[in-house]
This record gives structure tokens, C-alpha cells and sequence, in this order.
């Protein structure tokens, strides 16, 4: 297990790098000089110049990427220049609402898709499968946003239920504290996940069923409760153990998306607050912590499933 | 290439990879992705022959009729720039019909010369080309496009471009794997041994073999592209005035959701989601057609 976990380890980190070295070279082409930038479109090309020299960003762009790192490793993510405030600091404030709100609805999602893509295997064929899997097509195309307004629209603006802002408070925990004003925006989060999960954990389960292990559990007078849950449900799951870990980029977007229609106050928010303000090292940082996220969240899921199931890692 | 006086230019191959009228006839009884590809046609014939139809005027303001509710001489009302709905939807769909299938083309035609080379390669050259699809699939591909679009002011062309350059890393990948299974077949050796340039069997026996999975990456790209189009208009960084698409359309609706002009908000909503799920159908029953040719 050790000799596993050492070489995906390997392998995350130069993927790090790779992540690291396309955003800040991408973001170098397209943004303006940090000089420009502080000191105002009237600001003569001699003092712009001079701005750069004094801060070290008239080396070549490979020496300041190697800075930046410098920077990165000793947990500086760089300065808003439009904010006057050091990004990790800005990004502290709004993660944990952010984690928060993905959490939820990451929970949310599991909870419901687990059961229901277990049941439509069982039921294969059924009325209530096919009513499933034609729900699942149809949200799968609906987009967040869209859903989002949509549940305004008939919660909020109709019946009157639910507020259609999300809470302003700046703790991290609205979601248990003010469940009421967080339930739309977690809904949106889940809903979609849902559809693809739902669909993953039947066709897994579907898989499973056929599987002799199954037969023999039944053969021998395991109550159906007992197969599906004891037997089952812990194989079938495997599949969306991954799946999860590569959702992190789609979760991370569509904490973008609700987090901008329900005003919600996250690093979603701050990102396009950030876009509107061509705040680049705020979007630098966020993009690069999005690309960590995201192979933390493979590297986590591999070395689950290898958990899960030992004979990944004999393989390998 | 300098040509070579021996090689006989006649010789045609088969125009369609065999097993390809099979994948048809599939096709005409998978009744879903029948379902799917006529509710395409007709998402594309409002959009396209509409405008003959319905003529209605989408170049001037007029705040006299802004956000009329349905009725007599506007069936869906107007927006709040006077324009009439169903005329908007059309033209807005237009934009967003052709942007998705630019985006899908880009990166299909990019990812397949892509994979094909890394799987034609092998060796370190495919484990380079690979892993830099890997670290590009890692990085949030929204946070990009937003990025870029938000720099450099969009139009249709620069916008699918934008998409398509973040979008063909699964065209990629999938063009890979095929290639890997392909290359070591007769055919393909036979042309080699034959002394076929490289980049002539690239072009005249894998990509032409591994078609059908293109087409069905395609397909799936389109529907993808169209919803991020749709979510770049929504978070206000798609097209500006006067251009409109499909999401710039939703956003403006979202800004009047507390006014209750719900004709803003559906028609247009039921555009998106039919189109994708119209095209996501399509993808599917293409799927399983030209996959059941392996077995």
C-alpha cells in the first residue's frame, strides 16, 4: 500500500507543477503589466516601468514563475493590488463558507443518489426507473443556473417558502444555523449532481447484481435488506468514489454559478468579483488552488478505492 | 509533400468505415436517439426558417413595448427592450446553435489530430502529450474561459475558439485509445510496411477507422458547448449588445425575476434544456450504434 500511495504521490506533484506552470504562464499572456495596474491607466510608461523594475516584474516571465513558487512554498499567494490585501488572506475569509456550501450539497447529492440509483437497479425496467432515468436526462441539461432560477422563481417568488438570497452572514456555518435562506442554493448544488450520480450508482449496482457473490448471498437466505446493504452497496459505490474525485472542477463551477444567483458570499463570488475588477492575482490563486483541489481530490479517491478494494493495488 | 511518381492516385478506400450503414440501420431503431435527433431538427428549423416566418423586428429599442406580457401580436411577450420574444429566442439561437458547433468542431478536429499522433507515437512522446492533457484537465476549465473572455471582448468567433481550446482534451483521449487498439491491426501495418508516410496513415486509415467515435465525442462537445455558452451570458462575460445568444437572453430575465416577468425566464430556459437533452440523446444512440460494431 505504502509503495502505492508513494507513486500516485509522485505523480500528483508533477501534475502540481504542470497546473501551476499553465495558469501562471497563461494568466502572464493575457493580463497587463502589475504596474499598469496599480498605478492607473494615466500613469506615464516611465513610472510604470519603474514599478515593475522595483518589484521584479520586468525579469523574464520563467524567473518570476520560479519566484512565484518561492512565494507559493512558503504559503504566500501574492497581494490584491485592487483590494490592498494578501490573497491567502482574502481566500481564508471566503473558503470556509464555500467548502461549506459544496459540502452540503455534495452530501445532499449522496444521500439521495445512492439509495435511488440502488433502487432503479433493483427495480430495472420499472415505471419507477424509467421515470428516474428521464428525470436524471432531463436535469442533467438543465444548467445550474437555469434550475436555480427556476426554484426562485416557485419557492421563493410563488409559495413564498423560501427567501431567494442566500444567508449575508460571514460565518461558515449558515448552512445548519440558517438552514431556511441556505436551502435553495444547496438544492441547485445538488440537483444536478444528483442526475449523474443517480445514473452511475444504477449502471454500478446494475453490474454488481449479476456478480456471483450476490447469488450465493441470496442462496443462502440473506435477507434482501441485508444483500443490498451488507453486500451490495459498498462494491457498487466504488465506481462514484472516483467519480467524485474528478467532479471537483464541475462542483468548484457550479459554486461559481449559485454562488453569483443567490449572492452568496464565497470565493465563486470573489472569482467574478475578482473578473470584473481584472484582480489577476486573486484569480491566479484561486484558479491554482482549483487545479490542487482537484488532484488532491483524485489522489484521495484513488487511494479510497485502492482501500476499498485491495486488488487495484496488487495490480499496479 | 513532393509527389511520388509511383504511387497510384486512383485507388480509393472505402468512403465509410465498414460496418457504418450497420451503425445506421442500428440508428432507425434506437427510438430515444431517434427522439433526440428530431427534436434537434426542429430546435435548428425554429431557429434558422423561424425568421422567414415570423418577422419581427431585432434592430431597434423600443421602450414603448418593453416587457409586454404574451399576447396579440407578441405570442411571448417582449423583453425589456421591446424586442419580441419569439423573434429574440430565434436569433439568440442562432448564436448559440453556431457557437456550440464551432467550439465542438475546434476541438474535435484539434483533439483528434492530438491523440492520434500521441497514440501513433507511443513511447515518451505519448506519455508527454498525455500527462499535459492530464494537467490541462485539472485546472478548472470554466475559471479559464472566463478569464479569457472576460479580457479579451467576445464575439461569436473568438468566443468558440475560447471554448473549443479547453475542450478537446476527452476528444483527445478518446481519439488515443482508439488509436492504440488500431494501430496494431493489419491494414495499418500493411500500409506501414508499404513505406505510407506517417502522417498519411494518420490521415487515410486511423482517423478515417476511428470515425465513429469522433462523431459521437462531437455530438457530446456540441451540447457541452452550448451550456457554457449559456453560462457565460448568464454571469455576463458572453456577447455584448446587440449580439445576443441564449444565456445573455436568461440573464437579462433574471435581472426582472422580482418583477415576475416569467416570459423572460421559460421559453428561453426550455430552449437550453431541449436542446441539450435533444443532443445528449442524439450522443447516446450514436454510442451505442457504432459501439455494438466492436462486439
Amino acid at each position: 500500500m505504502a509503495w502505492y500511495v508513494a507513486k500516485r504521490l509522485v505523480v500528483s506533484v508533477l501534475v502540481l507543477l504542470g497546473i501551476s506552470a499553465v495558469v501562471f504562464f497563461l494568466l502572464h499572456l493575457v493580463s497587463d503589466s502589475p504596474g499598469r495596474v496599480v498605478l492607473g491607466q494615466r500613469a506615464s510608461p516611465e513610472a510604470v516601468a519603474d514599478f515593475n523594475h522595483e518589484h521584479g516584474f520586468d525579469r523574464p516571465v520563467v524567473v518570476q514563475y520560479f519566484s512565484y513558487l518561492g512565494q507559493l512554498l512558503q504559503g504566500d499567494l501574492g497581494r490584491s493590488y485592487k483590494l490592498n490585501q494578501d490573497v491567502g488572506t482574502l481566500l481564508q475569509q471566503n473558503a470556509g463558507r464555500s467548502a461549506m456550501l459544496s459540502l452540503a450539497g455534495l452530501v445532499l447529492a449522496l444521500l439521495v443518489a445512492v439509495p435511488l440509483g440502488i433502487l432503479q437497479a433493483v427495480k430495472r425496467n420499472s415505471v419507477v426507473d424509467r421515470a428516474a432515468t428521464g428525470l436524471a436526462y432531463v436535469l442533467y441539461a438543465t444548467p445550474a443556473f437555469l434550475l436555480g432560477l427556476v426554484l426562485i422563481a416557485v419557492f421563493s417568488q410563488q409559495l413564498d417558502l423560501f427567501p431567494a438570497e442566500a444567508s449575508q452572514s460571514h460565518s461558515p456555518w449558515v448552512v445548519f444555523t440558517d438552514p431556511r435562506s441556505m436551502a435553495l442554493p444547496v438544492i441547485t448544488i445538488a440537483v444536478t449532481s444528483i442526475a449523474i450520480f443517480s445514473q452511475y450508482q444504477r449502471s454500478s449496482a446494475l453490474d454488481q447484481l449479476g456478480q456471483d457473490y450476490i447469488r450465493v448471498a441470496r442462496a443462502k437466505g440473506l435477507p434482501e435488506r441485508l444483500v443490498l446493504t451488507r453486500h451490495l452497496l459498498r462494491n457498487a459505490c466504488l465506481p462514484l468514489i472516483t467519480l467524485v474525485g474528478t467532479m471537483i472542477p464541475l462542483l468548484l463551477a457550479g459554486n461559481l454559478i449559485v454562488e453569483s444567483l443567490f449572492n452568496y458570499s464565497g470565493l465563486g463570488l470573489l472569482f467574478l468579483n475578482s473578473l470584473h475588477r481584472e484582480d489577476y492575482p486573486v484569480l491566479l490563486a484561486y484558479t491554482l488552488i482549483g487545479g490542487v483541489l482537484t488532484v488532491v481530490g483524485n489522489f484521495i479517491a484513488d487511494i479510497a478505492v485502492a482501500m476499498a478494494d485491495r486488488r487495484i493495488e496488487l495490480a499496479s | 509533400m513532393t509527389a511520388a511518381p509511383t504511387t497510384p492516385e486512383t485507388v480509393q478506400l472505402p468512403p465509410a468505415p465498414a460496418g457504418f450503414r450497420a451503425a445506421v440501420r442500428r440508428m432507425r431503431h434506437h427510438p430515444l436517439g431517434l427522439a433526440g435527433g428530431g427534436l434537434l431538427l426542429l430546435v435548428v428549423a425554429f431557429c434558422y426558417l423561424g425568421p422567414l416566418f415570423w418577422k419581427t423586428n431585432q434592430t431597434d429599442v423600443n421602450l414603448l413595448d418593453a416587457a409586454l406580457p404574451p399576447g396579440p401580436g407578441h405570442p411571448l411577450g417582449t423583453d425589456t427592450n421591446g424586442f419580441d420574444v419569439l423573434g429574440r429566442l430565434m436569433e439568440g439561437g442562432q448564436v448559440s446553435l453556431q457557437i456550440g458547433l464551432l467550439a465542438a468542431l475546434f476541438a474535435t478536429t484539434f483533439g483528434t489530430v492530438y491523440g492520434a499522433v500521441a497514440g501513433l507515437a507511443g513511447g515518451v512522446v505519448d506519455g508527454f502529450l498525455m500527462r499535459l492533457v492530464d494537467v490541462l484537465l485539472s485546472v478548472p476549465f470554466l475559471f479559464f474561459v472566463l478569464i479569457l473572455s472576460a479580457r479579451f471582448h467576445a464575439n461569436a468567433w473568438t468566443l468558440a475558439l475560447v471554448i473549443g481550446a479547453f475542450s478537446w482534451l476527452i476528444s483527445a483521449r478518446l481519439v488515443r485509445g482508439e488509436v492504440l487498439t488500431l494501430r496494431v491491426r493489419e491494414y495499418v501495418l500493411a500500409a506501414r510496411v508499404m513505406g505510407a508516410s506517417r502522417r498519411r496513415i494518420i490521415f487515410a486509415h486511423l482517423i478515417p477507422n476511428a470515425m465513429g467515435v469522433i462523431i459521437v465525442n462531437v455530438t457530446f462537445q456540441v451540447a457541452d458547448a452550448v451550456l457554457v455558452v449559456a453560462a457565460l451570458g448568464f454571469l455576463g462575460f458572453g456577447l455584448s449588445y446587440p449580439t445576443t445568444d441564449w444565456g445573455s437572453q436568461l440573464a437579462s430575465g433574471v435581472t426582472y425575476i422580482s418583477a415576475d416577468y416569467w416570459w423572460l425566464i421559460y421559453p428561453v430556459g426550455g430552449f437550453i434544456v431541449l436542446t441539450v437533452l435533444a443532443l445528449n440523446l442524439l450522443a447516446d444512440a450514436l454510442r451505442d450504434a457504432v459501439g455494438r460494431k466492436a462486439d
